[in-house]
């Protein structure tokens, strides 16, 4: 019955998630459009569904470029983190009743650790570049870090402390009667927003910010370690989403439809919500965010905690 | 934030909006009559060229994109001997059409002109002249011009009185 650590599985789940990344390089595009009243990519194919193969034969097919005054060995690692953290942190991800990768009692700490390693592929690339606008990126990087990184824990500890355990798995069988967003939406409004910040998808994508930094953190990449930052960005969308559908949005459960259905369908709607954020609103100054998170974003999720530990103890 | 999330909300109104996009090859858009786009050489209701290759129109275009040369035929009417656009330089702005006295030249609400050699967007007199008279219909240059050409005298024109016999006029 249970797949669950099988080399198989692992191998699967990696294959759906690299082809779930070009074909959000799609969707996002085509909801994009839908958003600003035009179509986006409908020639090639049906809907045009295979401007991912296009994109995807043409982005690996560039010449891949390391500048000569690169810092090179770094400069080659950057993109490679990236990609490795993300796909680690789907590990941990519970995706129905006996299909997951791995239990891990740590499993959440596991997500944090791994998803805090990736702000390291954005700062070192930035910084390996040896370009002004790629290192205001970096420097950008780590100041967006420090402002989210310690609310996104925090915010996730009423969770923890409501199930009594680490274990995404143990999280999820602990909702089968009540969704965590219940009890514990603040907790799910700061994790939500700390988790944009966290994979620097719009509107907190202050290290790239093309409009201000060229492309910021990657204005020296081509090629395939452009594609892979690419993808990595997508990645790191989907991982936030499945890490929100498992801690907030009850994982699997679900009424008629089959678990893994159900976790897909909040998995995708999450996806779409991050594109709608794109969508809808502009980006903020890196102060900004930073005040942001240590004046509100830190003492809600302080109070939520709080309030749910006395709750819990009482 | 609750801006935010008033725009957010705005911005997911938009999915039940009508998309402003014009498929174009599959949806041609409308082009206004006065539309201005590929240049032709019309003619006259007689079928014969309209242009007189007076050089207004290459004398006028600011981008300096028509060449022509001029020459006559037997019956002294003249007409261009080549006459050649190269619409790469072209600007579309219409000067040559307001200059042209004959309503030869115009421009056209056509502008699916591209082409992948840059040689090819450099039109011949062939190329420009059109079977038709373009938006002037049934106007015909030599019938209401006092020039004397073949097979029409002078005061024959069309509203034109005979020439008057200046000597007849004397005291």
């Amino acid at each position: 019955m249970s797949f669950q650590g099988s080399a198989l599985l692992a191998i699967l789940v990696l294959l759906g998630v690299f082809t779930a990344a070009p074909g959000l390089i799609w969707l996002e595009r085509r909801l994009l459009g839908l958003w600003q009243d035009r179509y986006g990519p409908n020639r090639v194919g049906p809907f045009g569904i295979f401007q991912v193969i296009a994109d995807m034969v043409k982005i690996l097919t560039k010449e891949d470029w390391i500048p000569p005054f690169a810092d090179r060995p770094v400069f080659v690692i950057a993109p490679g983190v990236i990609i490795f953290t993300v796909l680690m942190s789907f590990a941990v991800v519970p995706v129905a009743p006996g299909i997951g990768v791995v239990d891990l009692n740590v499993g959440l700490l596991f997500f944090l650790a791994m998803s805090s390693l990736g702000a390291y592929s954005v700062v070192l690339g930035g910084w390996s570049s040896n370009n002004k606008y790629s290192l205001l990126g970096g420097l950008r990087a780590a100041s967006q870090m420090i402002s989210y990184e310690v609310f996104m824990g925090l915010s996730l500890m009423g969770v923890v402390v409501m199930t009594g355990s680490f274990s995404m798995w143990d999280i999820v069988m602990a909702q089968q009667g009540m969704w965590n967003i219940v009890p514990q939406f603040f907790g799910f409004v700061v994790f939500l927003v700390a988790g944009v910040a966290e994979m620097h998808r719009l509107p907190f994508d202050i290290p790239e910010a093309e409009s201000e930094i060229v492309a910021g953190f990657h204005s020296e990449y081509s090629g395939l370690k452009f594609g892979m930052f690419f993808v990595g960005e997508y990645l790191g969308m989907v991982v936030v989403a499945a890490i929100t559908t498992t801690l907030f949005l009850g994982g699997w459960h679900g009424p008629w439809l089959p678990p893994i259905v159900w976790f897909g369908l909040k998995t995708f709607a999450l996806v779409c919500f991050f594109i709608l954020l794109r969508a809808g609103l502009p980006r903020p100054r890196f102060d900004q965010l930073m005040s942001y998170g240590w004046k509100v974003m830190l003492p809600l999720a302080l109070a939520n905690l709080l309030v749910t530990g006395a709750i819990v103890v009482l | 934030m609750f801006s935010s999330i008033r725009s957010l909300w705005i911005v997911f109104k938009h999915m039940f909006r009508r998309r402003e996009t014009v498929q174009y090859p599959d949806e041609k858009p409308y082009l206004a009559p006065r539309y201005r786009g590929r240049i032709i050489l019309s003619k006259d209701p007689d079928g014969g060229e309209r242009c007189v290759a007076c050089y207004l129109c290459a004398v006028v275009c600011p981008v300096d994109c028509i060449a022509l040369q001029a020459t006559e035929d037997e019956h002294g009417r003249r007409y261009p001997d080549f006459f050649r656009i190269n619409f790469s330089r072209c600007i579309y702005c219409g000067l040559c059409e307001e200059a042209c006295p004959t309503y030869a030249i115009q421009l056209t609400p056509d502008f699916e002109m591209a082409e992948y050699h840059r040689n090819n967007l450099v039109y011949e007199k062939e190329h420009l002249q059109i079977e038709g008279q373009g938006k002037y219909p049934g106007y015909h240059f030599y019938k209401v011009a006092g020039l004397k050409i073949g097979g029409k005298d002078k005061g024959e024109a069309e509203n034109e009185d005979k020439p008057v016999d200046i000597r007849s006029l004397l005291p």
